[in-house]
This record gives C-alpha cells, sequence and structure tokens, in this order.
C-alpha cells in the first residue's frame, strides 16, 4: 500500500518515518504494529516527524507507519457531556472497559457511542434555505442540556427529509440539497480538528460577570463571561482547589475541565465527587452540564500537549449552541512543558529557559479562542477560559507565567504565605487584578445591590491602608498607633477572615450567592460605622473586642442563604452593643 | 536477533554507547554489554534508528573499547522477576541480590516501567493511616495511597523519621501490617546500616524488601532502582494483596544521575542542567501509588529528598511538589533549636488530609483543631519576628498570648521523642490544651459545639460564647 511508510528513527515520544506519500503537517497516522496514535508535526524532505500520544517502548525502526490522511479531530454528537475523556477523546470508562486498570496502548475506542439512540426534535422545517451553523433539531442530552443539531460548518442549502424520530449518532436525519444541486447527508455526528478555531460572525465586548459563588473573585477580581482568566501559583497554594470550585459552582451552562499533567488521584477525586454534586438551581446532577478531561502527569507528553486543544474545541462545539462555557484547564505550565520537552526531542533552537520561541503565540491563540460572541446562527454564546500556571518555585518571572498574563485580562494572584498560613482561597488581595471592573460595574449595581462598587472600592482601600499601617507597626509597634488605626486594623482583619477566607470544605461557605455577599459586605461596613463612632466617644478597640456583633460578623458565612435576611436583622440589632460601651480614656 | 553479539560500537561516552549497523533495536529494549575482561552489563536502548542504537550503560563504561566489547540486544524491554521470595532480601541497583542470597528466579516477570493507572480504576485514598507523629497525624495526615515525600536538606534527620514513620504507621481498629520497600539511591553505607539495622530491630526485614545502590556504586542504576522497588511494591500490593509503604532516599541523587545522562546525550537542558522532561520523568515514579478500585492492596509512598541549599525552589522539590499530594518540610531553624521531628508544620501540606479526617476516620473537631492550630502558630511566628524589632513590650495582651502559643507549640506538640507513639487522641487533645492558652473567643476554625464538647476552658468564659 502506498500508504504506508516505515519507522526509521524513535526518541522518546518523537519518531520519524521514512516512504510516507504526501504527508501533510498534523496528518495523523497510526504507528507500528501497535497502531499508536501520532500526529505529523515536521516535515523534512522524505522524513515525516511524528509526536506519538502513547508510550513508543519496543517501537522498533522498520515497522509500518500508516497515514489516516485526517486531522486530530475531536467527535461532536450527542453523548459527550458527562463523558470523562483523554487528551484525545478517548473515554476513560471504556478504555478500562477493554483495557484493565492500566491504560494499554494502541487502544480504539469512540468517543461518543454511536449504538445509542437519541430522540430527535426538528426546529427546522423540511424545504427551508439554512446556512452552516443554523439549528435544525434538538436533542435532550442530559437532564440539564439540550443538545443542538447543527447544519456542519462549509455546508448550505435546502433541508429534505428531516424527521422527528430515534437516531443513533450516525443514523442520516435529514439531506440538504446545495444550490448547484448537490446533496449532502446530515447525521448529528461532525468532526472538527482540534487546532482550528471554529468560525463565527463577531466577537462582542463582555459584559456579564462569570458568577462563581467565591466571595474574593465575584467581589473583587471577577471574571467576565468570555474573559480569561490565569491563576499562577506555587505548588500547595490552592490552585486546583479553586479550578474545581469554579468548575463546581460556576454559573455557566457547560464546564469542561482539562487536567492537563495532573494528579492521578486528584483526577480520581474528580471523577468520584463530581457525579455526585446537584447543581444549586435545578437540583440535578453537575455531571450533567460537564465535559472533563483527564490526562494525568505520567500519561504520555504528546497526549497532554493536545488535551488543551481537545478541550477548547469541545468548548466552542456547545458555544456555538448558544450556551456560555466555562473551560478551566489545569494546568497550562504542563502543557507548556510538553511543547519544551517536543521541541526539544525535535532539536529546535530553545527560547527562554528552554521553552520553544512560538510558546507566546500558542499560548496567545489559545486563549484568542475564548469570548463572548455571535455564532453563524445568530446567537451569543461565550466561552470563559481560566488557566492555572505553575510557575517554578512561585516565581511569575518565568515564561509561561509572563505569556499568560500578557494575554489574560484577570489576574488572580496565588500567595504561598497566605497558604502556609491557611488563608485559603489564598489569592492575594494586592497583586491581583481584574481589567473587567468598569465594563462588569453596571451589572453589580443592577442585579446585586445598588452600592456594591462603592461597598467593594471601600473594603480595597481599607484593606490597602492596613498594608500601610502595617509597615507602621513594624517600625512602632501596635501600641503606638492611635484608636482609629487600630479600628483600621480591626475592619481589615474582619475583612480577611469573615469575608475573604472562604472554605471549600464547609457545606454552606462553599458557595455564597452575590444576595449574600452585598449582606456581608454591608455589615462589615455597617459595624466600620459604627465602631468608628465609638471611637470618636473615646472608646477602645480592645473593649470592642468581645461583642455580639463581632461575633455575629464571624459566624455570618456560615449561615444558610435561605436563614441570612433573618440572621442580618439580628446581627444589625446587635450593633447597638458598640453604644452601650464606655469610654475606656480617661 | 538475541544471538547476534554487535561488536559495531562507533563511540563511548561516560554512560553512552553508539553502536552502528543495528537494523531494529527497539526503543527502550534492554542490552547486555560485555566488556574485554568479560564482565557483563545491562543497558538500555535510549535511541533507535535505522543503522544506529544509542544505548545507556547501566554501569560504569570503565574499560570499555570500540574493538572488543560487544552488545548484545535482549528482545524485551526491562522487566523484573517478582516474587513474595523478595521479602527479606537487600538487592543492589539492577536487581542482584546484595545479601549473599540466591538469584530470584520467577515465571512472574514484570516491566519495570510499569502501567499508567487509569484515572477511572484508582480509588480515592481515604484510609487515615496513623504514624504518630503529631505533626503528622494531626496537621499533615497521611492517606493509604497517598504520595507523600520529606523535603530535608542535608544533615537533617529526614531518615530517623521515614524509619519511626515505617515503625509505627498503622491503620486505627486493624492489625494489619505495612509491608516496606525501601529503595536506598545513593545513599552512603552509613544510611543503608542504620536501615537496615531499623528493619532488623523492629522484626520489620521480614516484611521488607530493600533495593540498595550506594554512593560509591554507578550513578546510572540510579535511574532503574526506584522502577525495580516501585515494580516490587505493586506485585505485593496488586497482586499479593499487601499494603506496602515505599521509601525512596535520596530523590535528589537520582535526579543527578538523570542530569547526567541527559548532558552526556547534550540535550537541551531545562532549568538548572535538568532535562526539561524532569516533571515528566518524576511523575512516572511518583504516579505509582496508590490504590486500584477491586484490588485489596495499596502503595504509599514517602520519597525523600534533600533540597540543595535548603531552596524549596530548587528544581528537585519544586517539580516534586507539583506531582506529589503535599510535602513534609524539615526545617533547620527548629533542628537548631535540638527539637525533633524539625517539621515545619506551616510550609507542610498533605493534600489528601480531608479524605482521611473527620467523624468515622478520626474525630470530628480534627479539621478545626488542625485549622486553628495553623494559624494561631503562623500569627504567633509572625509576631515572633515582629518583636525581634520593636520587642516584646509593643504587643498587645492578646498578642503576647499568641507569641507563647507558638513557643509552646514547638516545644510540646512539634518535639516528641523518636519512640514516642502519639495516638491520634492524643495528639488532637494536645492540641486543644494549647489552644486554651488563647482567648476562646479567637477560635474561629471550630465549630462552636466542638469548643464546648472538647474545649479546655473554664465554663464561665465558655459561657460568654
Amino acid at each position: 500500500m502506498a500508504e504506508k511508510g516505515n519507522i526509521y528513527r524513535i526518541s522518546g515520544p518523537v519518531v520519524i518515518a521514512h516512504g510516507l506519500e504526501s504527508p501533510k503537517m498534523y496528518d495523523v497516522v497510526k504507528v507500528g504494529k501497535m497502531q499508536l496514535v501520532g500526529e505529523i508535526i515536521k516535515i523534512n524532505g522524505d522524513d515525516a516527524v511524528i509526536q506519538v500520544y502513547e508510550d513508543t517502548s519496543g517501537l522498533k525502526p522498520g515497522e509500518t507507519v500508516e497515514n489516516t490522511h485526517r486531522q486530530l479531530s475531536v467527535m461532536l454528537a450527542p453523548g459527550i457531556l458527562g463523558s470523562i475523556y483523554d487528551g484525545i477523546q478517548r473515554p476513560l470508562d471504556k478504555i478500562k472497559a477493554s483495557s484493565g486498570d492500566f491504560i494499554a496502548r494502541g487502544v480504539n475506542v469512540e468517543a461518543v457511542d454511536t449504538k445509542k439512540k437519541w430522540h430527535f426534535v426538528p426546529v427546522a422545517k423540511n424545504g427551508s434555505e439554512v446556512k452552516q451553523g443554523d439549528i435544525i433539531g434538538e436533542v435532550q442530552e442530559t437532564g440539564l442540556i439540550k443538545h443542538k443539531v447543527m447544519v456542519p460548518v462549509g455546508m448550505n442549502g435546502k433541508i429534505d427529509k428531516l424527521k422527528e424520530g430515534d437516531y443513533t449518532v450516525t443514523d442520516k436525519i435529514c439531506g440538504i440539497i446545495g444550490s448547484t444541486g448537490s446533496k449532502s447527508d446530515v447525521s448529528m455526528l461532525q468532526y472538527w480538528p482540534v487546532r482550528i478555531a471554529r468560525p463565527v460572525v463577531e466577537k462582542l465586548p463582555p459584559h456579564i460577570p462569570l458568577i462563581t459563588g467565591q466571595r474574593v473573585i465575584d467581589t473583587f477580581f471577577p471574571v467576565a463571561q468570555g474573559g480569561t482568566a490565569a491563576v499562577p501559583g506555587p505548588f500547595g497554594s490552592g490552585k486546583t482547589v479553586i479550578q474545581h470550585q469554579l468548575a463546581k459552582w460556576s454559573e455557566s451552562d457547560i464546564v469542561v475541565y482539562v487536567g492537563c499533567g495532573e494528579r492521578g488521584n486528584e483526577m480520581t477525586e474528580i471523577l468520584t465527587t463530581f457525579p455526585e454534586l446537584k447543581d444549586p438551581k435545578t437540583g440535578k446532577p453537575l455531571m450533567d452540564r460537564t465535559i472533563l478531561i483527564a490526562n494525568t502527569s505520567n500519561m504520555p507528553v504528546a497526549a497532554r500537549e493536545a488535551s488543551i486543544y481537545t478541550g477548547i474545541a469541545l468548548a466552542e462545539y456547545y458555544r456555538d449552541m448558544g450556551y456560555n462555557v466555562a473551560l478551566m484547564a489545569d494546568s497550562t505550565s504542563r502543557w507548556a512543558e510538553a511543547l519544551r520537552e517536543i521541541s526539544g526531542r525535535l532539536e529546535e533552537m530553545p527560547g527562554e529557559e528552554g521553552y520553544p520561541a512560538y510558546l507566546g503565540r500558542k499560548v496567545a491563540e489559545f486563549y484568542e479562542r475564548a469570548g463572548m460572541v455571535k455564532v453563524l446562527n445568530g446567537k451569543i454564546g461565550s466561552i470563559t477560559a481560566i488557566g492555572a500556571v505553575s510557575p517554578p518555585g512561585g516565581d511569575i518571572s518565568e515564561p509561561v507565567s509572563q505569556n499568560t498574563l500578557r494575554v489574560t485580562r484577570v489576574f488572580w494572584a496565588l500567595d504561598a504565605s497566605l497558604a502556609n498560613r491557611r488563608h485559603f482561597p489564598s489569592i492575594n488581595w494586592l497583586n491581583s487584578y481584574s481589567l473587567y471592573m468598569d465594563d462588569l460595574g453596571g451589572w453589580y449595581s443592577e442585579n446585586a445591590g445598588k452600592e456594591w462598587v462603592q461597598l467593594r472600592t471601600e473594603m480595597m482601600g481599607i484593606l490597602q491602608k492596613e498594608a500601610e499601617i502595617n509597615e507602621v507597626v513594624q517600625l512602632v509597634g501596635y501600641d503606638a498607633l492611635p484608636e482609629k488605626e487600630k479600628e483600621t486594623l480591626d475592619i481589615a482583619k474582619s475583612i480577611r477572615e469573615d469575608y475573604l477566607q472562604q472554605s471549600a470544605f464547609d457545606d454552606v461557605d462553599t458557595y455564597t450567592s452575590t444576595k449574600k455577599q452585598y449582606i456581608m459586605l454591608k455589615s462589615i461596613k455597617m459595624m466600620h460605622d459604627a465602631e468608628a463612632k465609638a471611637i470618636d466617644r473615646g472608646v477602645l478597640v480592645e473593649q470592642m473586642q468581645k461583642t455580639t456583633a463581632k461575633e455575629k460578623m464571624a459566624r455570618m458565612k456560615f449561615v444558610k442563604e435561605a436563614d441570612i435576611d433573618n440572621y442580618f436583622k439580628e446581627f444589625e440589632g446587635s450593633l447597638s452593643d458598640f453604644e452601650s460601651i464606655e469610654s475606656g480614656n480617661k | 536477533m538475541g544471538d547476534i553479539n554487535y561488536r559495531t560500537i562507533k563511540q563511548i561516552t561516560n554512560v553512552l554507547l553508539f553502536v552502528e549497523g543495528v537494523r531494529d533495536a527497539a526503543y527502550n529494549e534492554l542490552v547486555e554489554i560485555r566488556t574485554p575482561d568479560g564482565t557483563s552489563l545491562t543497558g538500555q536502548v535510549l535511541d533507535s534508528r535505522d543503522g544506529m542504537a544509542i544505548v545507556q550503560s547501566f554501569g560504569e563504561t570503565r574499560g570499555m573499547d570500540l574493538s572488543s566489547t560487544s552488545v548484545r540486544f535482549l528482545g524485551t524491554t526491562a522487566q523484573l522477576a517478582v516474587s513474595t521470595d523478595m521479602l527479606g532480601r537487600i538487592f543492589d541497583g539492577v536487581g542482584r541480590p546484595r545479601d549473599g542470597g540466591q538469584q530470584i528466579y520467577s515465571e512472574e516477570k514484570l516491566d519495570i516501567n510499569g502501567g499508567t493507572i487509569n484515572p477511572y480504576a484508582r480509588e480515592e485514598p481515604s484510609e487515615f493511616i496513623q504514624t504518630g507523629i503529631s505533626t503528622i497525624d494531626g496537621m499533615n495526615t497521611l492517606v493509604r495511597g497517598q504520595k507523600l515525600p520529606i523535603f530535608s536538606g542535608s544533615g537533617l534527620p529526614h531518615n530517623r523519621l521515614a524509619a519511626q514513620i515505617a515503625r509505627q504507621a498503622k491503620l486505627l481498629n486493624s492489625s494489619e501490617e505495612f509491608s516496606v520497600v525501601f529503595g536506598g539511591i545513593g545513599i552512603n553505607s552509613e544510611e543503608a546500616n542504620f536501615f537496615r539495622k531499623e528493619f532488623e530491630d523492629t522484626g520489620a526485614l521480614e516484611r521488607a524488601v530493600m533495593f540498595l545502590n550506594l554512593s560509591s556504586d554507578p550513578s546510572m542504576e540510579r535511574i532503574i532502582l526506584p522502577r525495580l522497588a516501585l515494580t516490587t511494591a505493586e506485585y505485593l500490593a496488586y497482586e499479593q494483596d499487601m499494603h506496602v509503604l515505599v521509601i525512596l532516599s535520596d530523590m535528589t541523587n537520582y535526579a543527578e544521575a538523570l542530569r547526567e545522562v541527559s548532558a552526556a546525550r547534550e540535550e537541551v537542558p531545562g532549568r538548572r542542567g535538568y532535562p526539561g522532561y524532569m516533571y515528566t520523568d518524576f511523575s512516572t515514579i511518583y504516579e505509582r501509588a496508590g490504590k486500584i478500585n477491586g484490588r485489596k492492596g495499596s502503595i504509599t509512598q514517602i520519597p525523600i529528598l534533600t533540597m540543595p541549599g535548603d531552596d524549596i525552589t530548587h528544581p528537585i522539590p519544586d517539580l516534586t511538589g507539583y506531582i506529589t499530594e503535599g510535602q513534609i518540610v524539615m526545617s533547620r531553624d527548629l533542628y537548631r533549636k535540638d527539637i525533633y521531628p524539625p517539621v515545619d508544620v506551616l510550609l507542610s501540606l498533605s493534600r489528601l488530609m480531608n479524605q482521611g479526617i473527620g467523624k468515622g476516620r478520626t474525630r470530628e473537631d480534627h479539621r478545626g483543631v488542625a485549622d486553628q492550630l495553623y494559624s494561631a502558630y503562623a500569627n504567633g511566628k509572625d509576631l515572633r519576628s515582629l518583636t525581634e524589632i520593636v520587642g516584646e513590650e509593643a504587643l498587645s495582651a492578646n498578642d503576647r498570648k499568641y507569641l507563647n502559643f507558638a513557643n509552646m507549640f514547638e516545644d510540646k506538640f512539634v518535639r516528641q521523642g523518636y519512640y514516642e507513639d502519639r495516638s491520634i487522641e492524643d495528639t488532637l487533645s494536645l492540641g486543644w490544651d494549647l489552644l486554651s492558652s488563647l482567648d476562646v473567643s479567637e477560635m474561629k476554625r471550630v465549630k462552636d459545639e466542638y469548643i464546648k464538647k472538647y474545649g479546655r476552658w473554664k465554663e464561665a468564659e465558655k459561657d460568654e460564647e
């Protein structure tokens, strides 16, 4: 067969083949007797350089290489939601069924079940003109999500023989007759090459926040739907817990979670906890809206490189149906290291710290696939991309962090010293930023509370003041401070401990609605005012420590959403305590 | 092809042989190298192409030449013959007996590179291991199937700590004992003897398999050694239903050997000369810990590494920390204060702690107590550095309590004897004792009901609540 070439050289995940007929860049090939999946990443004369997505141990020069002439693609059809894939969209449960507890090589399993029948309901009419991306029908994919079946990209024409019924994903559901009279069959199944962004009409400016239920994020450093965020932090600073919290609680229609070079046990934790979690609004299992891509650190490095693209291609597909999709990638540094490793094997001239010179471009291209957009069928959809970065030693001057910060608009700076004292989430309030703040202010004022923006600014002011005062304390000691400044420190402590700190492991504290966040912010502000008044009367900060109001403030985060209004009234009542403290100044 | 002896070596470096005329050597295939004086060494194919194979030798290339040294390709990737006869035995870095005993013969041969456990087949580790050490049990809990390294520095008592863990580790309400697989990577003979004696004294030797590569042994064996240790562990855990504790000491020597090979291959170096694939390479060792659904045994890993210059941002601890489920960090400051075990709890972490603690596992108040201890100690330590500038007088009364707490915490909670085996109940009670030196209103991390149930404050104070 002319299609086949032979292995000439094997060096780790990189294989060089000779004699492949008309190899094209990024063609997918099957390597060796074991039929390992690989991709052509460089062509040099007769040499085709292939990165292989599976362990290459045991491959020999001379074994055959077969070109499939297809690019690395994802399978798009109902049945994706709730799945757990490896880096190249092979479902892990099916791999287990076919090869046991350890992942075997050359396993050939399909991304979605091609036998299962789905009930398809048309929304387009026979004989009507449709163009690429138009929705022709719907399938109830999970309890939460309706899968919209779309006209494949590149296809336009008149719908023919569209009918409601039960179909497998490969069954023909209609035909489309082009203007030249050409007929194409349409099924619910499409393929899309992962490295290419799916086309859209236009990008729109983001203006709605992605509510996450995490107080420090929603209040101080919000990310917009369709926005991009970077979470750099050293190990142990809680990157992964934040990503998990966002995957669990963020108010998006679909969540794509890419575990890129992660710990095996951590992926297992996701696999066991997510199916048990319920959507707070609908009570349906969260897996109904979730796609997990699990590429653990000891899986082949080339598949790690691909996993990010697999994730974003799936996200784009659901975005095209008009959904808001949140994509979490943990960690993009592992992906960059995969690029570096392969680049090193190709003996390319390295850029900074051994990373390839094209690292910046690749990072930018990835985040550019996020955004709020008008899709081909006119609907509005979005992809919010949140990438964790693991800088060596927590030093963000390294290339991956820097290239990421250049293109993302929200920066959650995780701080090891906060993590060490178990202040979680360990997002440093002085170093972090969100460039969406101004775009989103309007939404918050309208939907979360009139004084939201003002409260937030004031609270941040107190935290900044605290940092300044603390510098003075370092020199003169706490006792030398005037009572007013002591009070500022006191309120700042309350903001830090009673508001910013949030436990992911407490049933109530794990999620806070914007309504409750507003009440909490307001409570701190009211306490601040009451304390300031007392100080004007000569009361000492020391005397105010054991008040019921302070106690109630500390417990507020553990109060259930349903009880918060009543609790707030009690809190308001307890503020009068400050008035009854007698002046301690002689 | 196993019969062909290639005498076509074109180049020899201190670790690599370039063999020409080889047509179909498999990647990672095992080779036998025969030197002119008749000794035989093992090696592995690192790069194979039509007409040449690059072979990495696991022994020294001293005495090899181009004309009469021969290479034979063995047709398999590296395998280890495994059997329960290995228990109680000591082997070298490539699996040969080191104790004068018989070579292990077994039908059962396993690929030393192991496989990747499908995350779908893993069982979430959740069984609390009581190590009897307060800083670990109370604040950085180890669970069965976890990989929890000890980040140490040269001269610190990490080996004693590892030995104490191996001696005391047990599950609550279970008499099952751990088997120990010990991998000594480039350690000196004193350290090796320490572990051997320790295992002998406690009777653990008959449940232990030791692989030793001393600092005088060929460094290339250090790359194979952890894989042999883990293959043995996997056999004992997944096929013999044992619970295995794997101790690897010292992973820093492993990384050095890795760098040596990488440099010999003239690869583009990553940070500090270590190869760019070190993260991936580490993961193929560390990720071989865990539990598998439906299989009885488990592998718990305690790798030890010495941080060069006590620098936790050095690539070796850094990349390790990104793969392992936490770390136990040793502190030179505490050691100077003569505190054993000198565990710096603030820098230490167990990521799987929450799965292993709480009601029905340890005690309901465990999480809260641990968090409270953390934040109080962190606060006290901050104040300690503050007093160095402004003096203790400048502190408020409350702050002074915290300062005092930090000192007591180090003296009573962190410090314990080498043979002191504290139960988790003791550890938590000790925690409450120490916390009660602070005001009850400062207890923001613990639930009220637990303060009432376990707290040591006088009733009068509790009523204020």
